[in-house]
């Protein structure tokens, strides 16, 4: 990475989140970026430069996951934030609250298994036309956690066809060898999803979890990946800015 | 103004696979009802609103399904009013 400046993320706060403070911890220590935790009351986003949705069980997943920390007062700001352009990242319990806000399209239900599945996958990077695989190549493959008991990725047909046409399949599961098997798959999604953006490249929805492997002590570090390119992006981003 | 009584069923849609109805289809067939061919789980939501006539109601409780109470996406929905 080139010289950087520093970024201010917010970290939106539901009532059950609980990967918020790792995520804090990633961006602020890791990678030296100015961080905020917002909770769900805040009205205003504006200045920040990253809103990050993190993992957890917002509202005990009552009625369906995400479905109530999706209205939220502040999901109405991060909405007006990502028609901004500007990068929204939701992880795990923050991809669920951005499909049922409809920021991405689908839903996000029961694992196949029934069970809580909480390990090491891969994935594949299948598209990038995003900002948050700026630093990637498609074809890599990643490896990174998961844990959730609802991941299963659903959406009609037509959905899906929109999703495949617009590139908007950011990463899938896949074997060491970067086929997306049935048996790489940890939760029954189709096409073996495990994370999408929305049409524009500014809005990511993942399942695994990045924030967990960004140092050599938690056993992998190739979540770097994904914070490095926002920061790339909003560096290239400030600096087209400048000249303008 | 009247009380009305408001049941809500949602229910995956068929398209949508149901593991748990799955799992609990498997159970039932353990325990000799070799009978059942599909089990499919859903929800039921009471609720109880007051407001002026039952289209009214229904109207609204539609909204609500809409908005909350399902997910379009992979749900379907049926509200019974009751006076």
């Amino acid at each position: 990475m080139s010289k950087s400046n520093i970024y201010k993320f917010g970290i939106v706060v539901f009532p059950g989140s609980n990967c918020d403070h790792d995520c804090y911890h990633a961006i602020k220590h890791v990678f030296g970026q100015e961080c905020e935790f917002l909770w769900h009351h805040e009205t205003d986003v504006g200045q920040f430069d990253c809103i990050v949705l993190p993992g957890g069980f917002s509202y005990g997943d009552y009625l369906r996951t995400g479905s109530i920390a999706s209205l939220s007062p502040i999901m109405k700001s991060v909405e007006k934030f990502a028609q901004s352009g500007k990068p929204v990242i939701g992880i795990c319990n923050g991809f669920q609250v951005l499909v049922e806000s409809g920021l991405l399209p689908g839903a996000l239900i029961k694992n196949s298994s029934l069970k809580f599945v909480c390990k090491w996958v891969r994935i594949r990077v299948e598209s990038t036309k995003n900002l948050f695989t700026e630093n990637m190549k498609v074809g890599d493959t990643l490896k990174l956690p998961v844990a959730h008991g609802e991941g299963n990725y659903f959406c009609s047909p037509d959905e899906l066809k929109a999703l495949n046409e617009n590139s908007q399949i950011v990463f899938k599961y896949c074997a060491e060898n970067g086929d997306a098997t049935p048996e790489s798959n940890p939760n029954g999604s189709l096409e073996n999803i495990a994370g999408i953006s929305n049409k524009e490249g500014n809005v990511l929805g993942m399942m695994p979890h990045p924030e967990r492997c960004t140092e050599e002590i938690l056993n992998g570090t190739q979540g770097r990946l994904i914070f490095e390119s926002i920061i790339s992006w909003l560096n290239l981003n400030n600096k087209q800015k400048d000249r303008a | 103004m009247k009380e009305f009584k408001v049941k809500v069923e949602v229910k995956l849609k068929p398209v949508v696979l149901d593991p748990q109805g799955k799992t609990v289809l498997t159970a039932l067939h353990n325990l000799g009802y070799e009978k059942v061919e599909d089990a499919r789980i859903g929800k039921l939501i009471e609720l109880k609103i007051t407001d002026e006539d039952a289209g009214k109601v229904k109207e609204r409780v539609n909204d609500m399904c809409l908005k909350l109470l399902a997910n379009p996406v992979i749900e379907d929905f049926v509200v019974n009013v009751e006076e």
